[in-house]
C-alpha cells in the first residue's frame, strides 16, 4: 500500500515543478505583470484548446501530424537499422557504404529544405523525406554502434557451443546491441518531432505546424502558444513511449530492474 | 624429469594405497603429435607430444605467457596448429562435443539462468527435452532453485557453476578448463574445486584443466603437465586416492616438485 503510494509519487514529483510554473504563469497574467500581446494565461489557452478541440480542427491536425510524423520515422528507421545491422555485421558492407553515410550525416537536413520543396513542392512527399532523412542517422548509427559494442567473448562463446549464423544473431548480437539501439530511438523520436514542425511551419496546408502559422497570420497568440504545448506533449508521449519498449525489453539490464 | 624425481616419486606412491594410475587398455581421448604454433614470428608452442586417455583428469601448468591457454585453445578447436597435429580419441557416431569454461563466466546477461544452460544444448536437443535437461545439470551444480533469475544477480561463483553446467549439459567428452576459477575468492575456490571433482567423478568425461595454481593442479588432476616456454617440462602421475584432502601431506608433496621444475630448483 505504501509502497503504491510511494510510487505515485515518485512519479508525480516530476509534475511538481510544471504546475507551478503554470499557476505562477497565470497568477502573472491576472496580476497584469504579462501582456496577453506577449503571453496569454493558461486560461486562455485552455479556452482556445477547448474551442479547436469542439470544432474538430485540432485532433484532425494532430492526426495528420503525427501520420506524417510516423511514416516518416517508419520509412527512414527502417533503412537506417537496416543499414546498420548490414554494415555491424559485414566489413564489406561497411567498407562500402559507411564513408559515404557519414559525409551526408555532416550536412544539416533542415538545410535541404529549399532543395525539397523544389523536388517534391509542399506535398506530402517533402515532409515524409525530411523526417525519414532526419531519423535515419541516429538510428544508423547507433545500431552500428550497439552491433560492433557486443562483447566478443560472448559471440566466441556462441560458437563454440555451435550456434548457427542466425542463432548467433537472435541469441547474441541483437540483443547485446538493443540498448545501443533504444538509444537511437529516442534521439530519432527528438529528431522527428522537430523536423517535422520545421518542415509544416515552412510548408504546409494542414497539420499543427500549420495551424501555428495561421494563428500567427491573425495574430491569434493564445493558439500559437497552444500548439507549442502541444508539441511539448506530444515529444513527452513519444519519448515516453520508447521508454516503456525499453523496459520491458531490457529487463534483464541491472539499470532496470527494481532495487 | 629426474632420475631422482622418478624414484621419489615411486617410493611414494608405493606407500599409497588404491593409487589411480590409468591403465593401459583405456581409449586415448585426444593426443598432441608433434604439435607446433606460432602466432608470426613468435613460437607459442614447440613439439608438443601429448597423450591423454579417456577420462582422465590433467592439470596442464606453467607461468604467464607459457603457451597454455593456447595448448587449450588448440585443444577446442578455437585455433588450428601451425604443424603436426591433433588427434581426437575413437570417436563414435554420436560425435561428443569437447566444451571449454573459461576464466569469465561468459553468460549472456540478457538470457536467465536456464536459458544460458539451454545454450550449452544447441544443436543437441529440442523443446521441453533442453528444459529438463538443464534443470537438471542446474540441480547437479546446486542451484536448482535459481533457474529463472538474471545472471547479474549471481555472485562470481555461482556465475561460474552456470557456466559448468552449461559446459556439461551436452555431456562434452572432454572438458577444457580455462582458469575457470582464477577470479574467484580462496573460499569459493575450494568450494568449486570440490565440486568439479565430485561431478568429474560421477561424469567421467576427460578435464584438461589449465592454471597457475599448483595446489589447485595437485588436489584436482590425475596428471600434471608442466609447460615451459612452449615444451612439456615436466609430466608427474599425482596417484593419491580421491576425495582428496586439501593441504594433505601427500599433495605437498608433489607441489613441492612441481614448483621445483618451474623455479629450476633440484629437488632435495
Amino acid at each position: 500500500m505504501s509502497r503504491a503510494l510511494q510510487s505515485i509519487g515518485r512519479s508525480a514529483i516530476g509534475w511538481l515543478l510544471p504546475a507551478l510554473l503554470l499557476v505562477g504563469w497565470e497568477i502573472a497574467s491576472r496580476a497584469g505583470l504579462i501582456s496577453a500581446n506577449v503571453l496569454p494565461a493558461p486560461s486562455a489557452v485552455g479556452s482556445a484548446f477547448w474551442k479547436l478541440l469542439l470544432s474538430g480542427e485540432l485532433l484532425e491536425n494532430i492526426r495528420i501530424s503525427t501520420l506524417r510524423a510516423l511514416s516518416g520515422f517508419v520509412v527512414g528507421g527502417a533503412i537506417g537499422f537496416g543499414l546498420g545491422l548490414a554494415n555491424g555485421l559485414s566489413a564489406l558492407s561497411r567498407g562500402l557504404t559507411d564513408t559515404t553515410i557519414q559525409m551526408i550525416r555532416n550536412i544539416p537536413h533542415l538545410a535541404l529544405i529549399p532543395l525539397v520543396i523544389l523536388w517534391f513542392g509542399i506535398d506530402e512527399e517533402a515532409k515524409l523525406f525530411l523526417v525519414a532523412l532526419g531519423v535515419f542517422f541516429p538510428i544508423y548509427i547507433n545500431t552500428l554502434l550497439g552491433i560492433q559494442g557486443v562483447d566478443p567473448q560472448l559471440v566466441e562463446m556462441g560458437r563454440i557451443y555451435g550456434m548457427s549464423r542466425s542463432q548467433l544473431f537472435v541469441r547474441v548480437i541483437l540483443p547485446g546491441a538493443l540498448p545501443s539501439i533504444f538509444v537511437g530511438l529516442r534521439y530519432a523520436l527528438g529528431i522527428m518531432w522537430l523536423t517535422l514542425i520545421v518542415a509544416e511551419t515552412i510548408s504546409a496546408s494542414s497539420g499543427l505546424g500549420y495551424m501555428a502559422m495561421q494563428a500567427r497570420e491573425f495574430l491569434l497568440i493564445d493558439v500559437v502558444v497552444l500548439s507549442i504545448l502541444i508539441y511539448a506533449l506530444l515529444g513527452k508521449l513519444a519519448d515516453a513511449l520508447a521508454r516503456y519498449l525499453e523496459r520491458l525489453s531490457l529487463q534483464w539490464h541491472p539499470a532496470f530492474q527494481n532495487a | 624429469m629426474t632420475a631422482a624425481t622418478i624414484t621419489a616419486l615411486r617410493s611414494f606412491a608405493d606407500t599409497t594405497a588404491r593409487v589411480t594410475v590409468p591403465s593401459r587398455e583405456r581409449k586415448l581421448a585426444f593426443s598432441f603429435r608433434n604439435v607446433t604454433k606460432q602466432f608470426g614470428d613468435k613460437t607459442v608452442l614447440q613439439g608438443i607430444d601429448l597423450d591423454v586417455h579417456d577420462g582422465q583428469f590433467v592439470a596442464i601448468i606453467g607461468k604467464s605467457g607459457c603457451g597454455k591457454s593456447t595448448l587449450l585453445r588448440l585443444l577446442a578447436g578455437l585455433d588450428k596448429p601451425t604443424s603436426g597435429e591433433l588427434v581426437h580419441g575413437a570417436e563414435t557416431k554420436d560425435q561428443k562435443p569437447t566444451r571449454i569454461m573459461f576464466q569469465e563466466p561468459r553468460l549472456l546477461p540478457w538470457a536467465r539462468v536456464g536459458a544460458n544452460v539451454d545454450v550449452g544444448l544447441t544443436g543437441i536437443a529440442k523443446g521441453r527435452e533442453v528444459r529438463q535437461k538443464s534443470l537438471d545439470i542446474l540441480a547437479e551444480v546446486g542451484l536448482a532453485d535459481r533457474s529463472e533469475e538474471w545472471p547479474s544477480v549471481l555472485s562470481g561463483g555461482q556465475r561460474q557453476r552456470v557456466a559448468l553446467a552449461r559446459a556439461l549439459v551436452g555431456h562434452p567428452s572432454i572438458l577444457a578448463l580455462d582458469e575457470p576459477l582464477g577470479a574467484l575468492d580462496a573460499l569459493t575456490r575450494i568450494e568449486m574445486q570440490q565440486l568439479l571433482e565430485r561431478i568429474w567423478l560421477s561424469k567421467k568425461f576427460t578435464a584438461v584443466l589449465v592454471t597457475h595454481d599448483v595446489a589447485e593442479a595437485v588436489s584436482l588432476a590425475d596428471r600434471v603437465v608442466v609447460i615451459d616456454s612452449g615444451r612439456i617440462a615436466l609430466d608427474l602421475a599425482i596417484p593419491v586416492e580421491r576425495p582428496r584432502r586439501h593441504a594433505s601431506p601427500e599433495l605437498a608433496f608433489f607441489e613441492r616438485q612441481i614448483l621445483d621444475q618451474l623455479y629450476k630448483q633440484k629437488a632435495p
